[in-house]
């Protein structure tokens, strides 16, 4: 494998408490050594990059992603939503099972992450938690867990009943993977197509509540408590796209109590309101819905304080002719690889004053830590060589139609964003540059 | 914040009706004048207004009452109509919306009438035809065209036939308007709450939490909720009752007997709390249930005129969205 330079860059790596001018070598997929300028100028290497006002970091890694592949290809592929990926910064992403069929099983676990899918960053996978995460029946965890399973998840629908996601975090956490929920008690949002609130009654749409978030939310943490004290393990539980103040509460008081939670907030939900559902534009549509000021706010406040863990997308992709229906008949959802650090950097680092440092915590170091992905989310010298370059000063506007998406179907396009990605390295191979 | 791209006015055609709160006083003005207007011409030269012109009328959901209405008046003015309805075989199945306006656009239609069961389904069918529609009730959203009758009917009879041919921001200063009922899923409440307060209307919501939860105060300033329908009354100059669906009672912690001893307009409490208001209904009635016979068929009810007023209004909104008659030169 061919060396790659990287200088005149500012790097900015939380895991290894260093946010300073360093210049860095990557050979065989790893990091082979990071110097103070001057040191490494003289390396003869295959590609040198010329880092000058940019940040180097540990490439981004996002929790939760949507690749449709097995069975939707025609909304995306691993291919193109990696590419998708590679442009927005991260160089690992991690599959939601939620694919036609669903992937509950060790074969398709494995032939999601064959090579021959032609994922362009590091690809990992959670798969369901229970089989067809019809949330009745558990799924192989062991067995799923040695063919590469990094947590478990029923994504897209809650685990709802208490005796079932009991049993999943005992076995999860007998595996020290954590079992990751979608927060939502389904019995409460049939027919439900955004926030409730006014501007659902104003526009005459069935309304989420914040309790049917935070109802399974305070139930998962009852669990946990109880099944520490019970059988003496400590299960992890990943609560996904949080949305509500009120669950925020809830998480950070767990997090208080000293159990093992950890959360992630979509871009979306720190930067938008139910507002931006307009005359029922589908792209504004997503699961959890878009929530009123305050839920924002606690949002922004839950990435500020450390109650929330990780900046995580949930890039889900649909095809224009899926989103160009009723709005209560489209799906849910929307793209997120290529504007999740535009969106980060203008609101919470411009906007509220956000470190970079805390930035790349929340996007490489921390969401390493959730799935407990060795070597990465760090570079220290021997550490994948998982590397961002971004310039943090650029503003421009986010065209959709210049996406590696598959897929159109985002609120922001047209938005302005704050810096952008240079380039995107992983294992040592340049997977993206601009 | 506000970085979502919204839809703009200009993605939709001049003439399209959707919601109520699109539509600026002025324009109210010109509808209500331009109504007044088609009523007077004689027979002859109505049918002329809309002759060659082709309008579509797309129906998702059956309503003999607005369908009928918006018929007669697009056949008055000589228009062609064309009705697709899902009982009949027209609408494909499992065709989109999308696919439905634009089988119709090709076919020559210049205008839809829609009435759908998803609200905001006008608004995706305007966009994505780029013709004029007229929302013809969406879901539990809004019936714009309902709101706009009822406006007419209520100028009419307190003020006089002269008074219903403008709205200004006084128009109706000093007016109480009480809508009651299952506020939820009324799609007339909505347009109505929306429509009223800009012409200086106060309206006052009432009904149970169940059926009128307090996000309704969002709908804007001049809206106000009620819990008490006598205290309510006791203000009203204008009262509108609005239809129970006993199946949709069946789900909520509502029985029917409490209903109507809380909401009914019995001819009791009429007489006690607000013998001189003027009583409107939407139709259809359920007799006995909401509203007591004897009131809506007794002298202040105007829900007969409000019918005549249905066809007139949506002579008026056939033509704005046709670019004829006096909105000809009018550019939206
Ligand atoms: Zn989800």
């Amino acid at each position: 494998m061919s060396d790659v330079l990287i200088l005149n860059g500012r790097l900015v790596d939380p895991a290894n408490g260093i946010d300073a001018e360093r210049d860095l070598l990557l050979r065989d997929g790893r990091v082979a050594a990071i110097e103070i300028p001057g040191v490494l100028k003289n390396v003869a290497a295959a590609e040198t990059i010329d880092a000058s006002g940019c940040i180097v970091a540990p490439g981004f890694i996002d929790v939760h992603v949507h690749l449709r592949e097995p069975g939707q290809t025609y909304k995306e592929s691993i291919a193109t939503g990696t590419a998708a990926a590679a442009a927005g910064g991260f160089t690992s992403v991690i599959a939601m099972p939620n694919t036609v069929p669903v992937n509950d099983s060790v074969a398709g676990l494995e032939w999601m992450l064959d090579a021959a899918r032609g994922s362009v960053v590091k690809l990992f996978a959670m798969p369901a938690a229970t089989m067809g995460s019809m949330g009745i029946e558990l799924s192989n965890f062991s067995a799923l867990r040695k063919a590469g399973a990094v947590g478990f998840t029923d994504d897209g629908k809650p685990v709802l009943e208490d005796d079932v996601m009991r049993a999943a975090l005992v076995r999860a956490a007998r595996l020290g993977v954590p079992v990751s929920q979608h927060a939502e008690d389904t019995r409460l949002t049939g027919g439900c197509s955004m926030n409730a609130g006014p501007v659902a009654f104003r526009l005459g749409l069935r309304g989420m509540t914040v309790e049917a978030e935070a109802r399974i939310v305070e139930r998962d943490i009852r669990l946990l408590r109880e099944i520490e004290k019970a059988e003496g393990l400590r299960p992890h539980l990943h609560v996904q796209h949080v949305s509500t103040a009120r669950a925020m509460e809830a998480i950070r008081a767990a997090k208080r109590e000293g159990l093992h939670v950890t959360c992630e907030v979509a871009p979306h939900h720190f930067t938008l309101t139910d507002e931006a559902v307009g005359n029922y534009d589908t792209h504004a549509k997503m699961n959890p819905p878009l929530r009123v000021e305050a839920d924002r706010v606690a949002m922004v406040a839950g990435l500020m304080d450390g109650t929330a863990d990780t900046i995580a997308t949930d890039h889900a992709p649909h095809a224009a002719h899926e989103k160009e229906q009723e709005f209560e008949r489209a799906p849910n959802g929307i793209t997120g690889l290529e504007t999740a650090l535009g969106l980060t950097l203008r609101v919470l680092h411009r906007g509220q004053g956000m470190t970079l440092s805390r930035v790349v915590e929340l996007m490489s170091v921390n969401p390493a830590h959730v799935v407990s992905l060795e070597g990465r989310g760090g570079l220290a010298v021997g550490n994948h060589a998982d590397v961002v370059v971004f310039d943090p000063n650029t503003d421009w506007t986010f065209q959709a139609t210049n996406s590696k998406s598959k897929s159109r179907n985002t609120p922001f396009n047209g938005a302005a964003m704050l810096g952008r990605v240079r380039f995107t390295i992983c294992e040592g191979r340049i997977v993206f540059s601009n | 914040m506000g970085s979502a791209t919204t839809p703009k006015g200009s993605e939709y055609a001049p003439g399209s009706l959707l919601t109520i709160s699109d539509v600026p006083l002025e324009e109210v003005s010109a509808i209500l004048a331009e109504t007044t207007r088609i009523e007077q011409l004689p027979r002859s030269e109505r049918a002329q207004m809309l002759a060659g012109r082709t309008v579509a009328l797309l129906f998702y959901e059956s309503s003999t009452r607005t369908r009928t209405s918006f018929e007669l008046a697009a056949k008055s003015l000589g228009a062609t109509t064309t009705l697709v309805s899902d009982k009949s075989s027209s609408i494909e199945k499992g065709e989109s919306l999308k696919d439905t306006g634009l089988t119709l656009r090709a076919l020559g239609a210049e205008c839809i009438i829609l009435r759908h069961p998803c609200s905001g389904a006008p608004f995706l069918l305007a966009r994505m035809t780029g013709l004029p529609v007229l929302n013809a009730g969406d879901g539990m959203h809004e019936h714009p065209s309902q709101a706009l009758l009822d406006l007419r009917t209520i100028l009419t009879r307190l003020h006089g036939v002269a008074a219903a041919t403008t709205a200004r921001q006084d128009s109706l200063r000093g007016v109480t308007i009480a809508i009651t009922g299952d506020i939820l899923h009324s799609r007339v409440a909505r347009s109505n709450a929306l429509l009223l307060p800009k012409l200086g209307a106060r309206v006052v919501l009432c009904g149970p939490e169940e059926l009128l939860p307090e996000t309704a105060l969002g709908l804007g300033p001049g809206v106000e909720i009620e819990r008490n329908f006598d205290a309510a009354l006791e203000r009203a100059q204008v009262v509108m009752m609005l239809r129970i669906q006993k199946e949709r009672l069946a789900g909520l912690e509502l029985d029917l007997a409490d209903y109507v001893a809380r909401y009914q307009l019995s001819s009791q409490r009429f007489t006690k709390h607000a013998a001189s208001a003027l009583v409107l209904h939407p139709g259809p009635m359920n007799r006995g249930v909401e509203i007591d016979g004897e009131v809506a068929d007794g002298p202040q009810s105007a829900i007969t005129e409000q019918v005549a007023h249905g066809l007139a209004v949506r002579s008026a909104l056939l033509v704005r969205a046709l670019g004829a008659g006096r909105f000809e030169s009018v550019t939206v």
